[in-house]
């Protein structure tokens, strides 16, 4: 009983989300569009498949994902753990909390529903040539990278803007460089990584690491990790395409 | 006869497909299990609390992601393209700009994720100072409007940006450019969260629908390719916020 009540609320709050879009589809489809919908059961069945589908996960999710990603992102980032009996707490001992981040990101991410979709998108768009895994792997590479890098930012307390500037400069850089039917494709990887699935552990992660830390303030530290898995997969997915480009002019 | 294993068959592709739906889910939810596992077993070798309800739970993903695939290729994809398709075909760009719009600061003023961000950003502002208690409610509102209306606007403009077939790089390495220059001069209490509104503002279902509007738009256009053109709306809505969310601060601080 306590479970059906836990996930009627969060269908219904999944609901609540989805009401402002379904009222402007209706509103446009009344009154400016006015054309009948071929297959119209059909996609109302999908978008009910979509709904229940996104609330199941969220509530299963909610159930066995966050509540241990949170509390070890709170271990691994307490200092007692950190320092295990060594001398000083120096930006290398948290060598655990920074390949935690790295696989936590990537792991994430290959599970991020929005990025299935733009890799399903992809792959139908370039009849193939853009594979679903290659795409959903090399992102989930760049969030790793990112994160890490970002766990160890908070940890030094370098400010947050050296280095989106540096990272900006390279995907200008890049964007001179990498094949251009890959480079919208690149943008838009760097805004799907980030939602459902990574955000949850990686502001626990975040905030959790910038409220041990001596020195760090959690309102000014503990964000910028969503910044970093946004900004590095744009790189990535920009390296393996002037990568296998390269190999393909070569070979 | 015929008609009894015809149908039996169709049966059974559904029921093949579903497993495939399911097989696949639980390939993309792998990776989780194994780093939790790893850490929680190797590293800080504890056992795992709660070991009934986590397997319970990992079903239901299992079970929501197949099922938002399916409901993906069934109704999200078809949606975001037939409005594609109708509005080309009306060729009314206020129209069009208008349902850009209205897409993106719809989806946005409703995401729990924006909610919780700006409501930790208000807490920010008023324990250092920068806001009065009384005005925490207005500068939660606020923040929330502002990044709804800056996703509006990026969809528009990137859907302008199909039409007219300006090259993306452009757009992107000038919004990079405004990030930059705004950094220079928002307060510091801003930038942090500024940055982390940009990646917080595309849900899962706008991702899709607004996906599929950018195809479907650089298919039914003559001369723009869906993979050079077509892509791009999301980046455009995870770039402005920033700006947006900047000269927010710069307004409320100053």
């Amino acid at each position: 009983m306590k479970y059906l009540s836990e996930f009627l609320g969060i269908l219904l709050a999944t609901g609540r989300d989805v009401l402002p879009i379904v009222s402007l589809l209706v509103f446009f489809q009344l009154v400016v569009i006015k054309e009948a919908i071929p297959h119209l059961r059909r996609l109302v069945f999908g978008g009910v498949a979509v709904v229940l589908g996104l609330a199941l996960f969220l509530w299963g999710l909610d159930l066995a994902l966050f509540p241990i990603g949170k509390i070890m992102a709170r271990q691994l980032s307490d200092p007692a753990f950190v320092l295990r009996g060594q001398g000083d707490l120096s930006w290398a001992s948290y060598y655990w909390v920074y390949l935690f981040a790295a696989l936590v990101g990537f792991a994430t991410t290959i599970a991020e529903p929005a990025l299935i979709a733009v890799a399903y998108k992809a792959s139908e768009v370039s009849a193939g040539a853009i594979s679903q895994w290659g795409l959903r792997i090399t992102v989930a590479f760049g969030v790793a990278l990112g994160i890490s890098l970002g766990t160890f930012r908070i940890v030094t307390g370098t400010p947050l803007y050296l280095f989106i500037l540096a990272g900006y400069m390279v995907v200008t850089v890049q964007t001179i460089f990498a094949p251009r039917p890959i480079i919208a494709l690149a943008y838009d990887s760097g805004g799907v990584t980030t939602s459902t699935v990574t955000v949850p552990l990686v502001t626990a992660l975040g905030l959790g690491l910038a409220s041990t830390i001596p020195g760090r303030n959690p309102g000014l530290d503990g964000f910028g990790l969503i910044a970093f898995a946004s900004l590095f997969p744009i790189i990535a997915v920009m390296a393996y395409a002037q990568v296998s480009h390269w190999l393909a002019r070569r070979g | 006869m015929a008609n009894i294993s015809g149908r039996k068959s169709a049966w059974s592709i559904m029921a093949q497909a579903a497993g495939g739906k399911l097989l696949a889910a639980g390939l993309d939810l792998l990776p989780i299990i194994l780093v939790i596992a790893f850490f929680q077993l190797l590293v800080l070798r504890q056992p795992l609390p709660q070991f009934g309800e986590v397997c319970a739970g990992l079903l239901l993903v299992v079970l929501g992601l197949a099922l938002f695939v399916q409901g993906l290729e069934m109704g999200l994809f078809p949606i975001g393209e037939t409005m594609a398709y109708a509005l080309a075909r009306k060729g009314s760009l206020v129209w069009l700009l208008l349902f850009a719009f209205l897409l993106g600061f719809s989806t946005t003023i409703a995401e729990p994720a924006l909610i919780a961000v700006s409501g930790e950003a208000a807490e920010i502002a008023r324990e250092g100072g920068f806001i009065p208690p009384a005005e925490v409610e207005s500068y939660r509102l606020g923040l929330r409007v502002t990044v709804a209306v800056s996703v509006g606007l990026a969809i528009a403009i990137g859907v302008l940006r199909i039409l007219m077939g300006w090259p993306v790089h452009y757009l992107i390495i000038g919004g990079y450019g405004a990030v930059m220059l705004m950094t220079l001069v928002a307060p510091a209490e801003i930038i942090g969260i500024a940055y982390d509104a940009g990646g917080v503002t595309t849900s899962t279902v706008t991702v899709p629908l607004v996906t599929a509007l950018g195809v479907g738009l650089a298919t039914v256009i003559r001369g723009r390719s869906p993979l050079l053109d077509g892509f791009g709306l999301i980046a455009f809505a995870s770039l402005l916020p920033m700006i947006f969310v900047m000269a927010y601060g710069i307004w409320v601080y100053a």
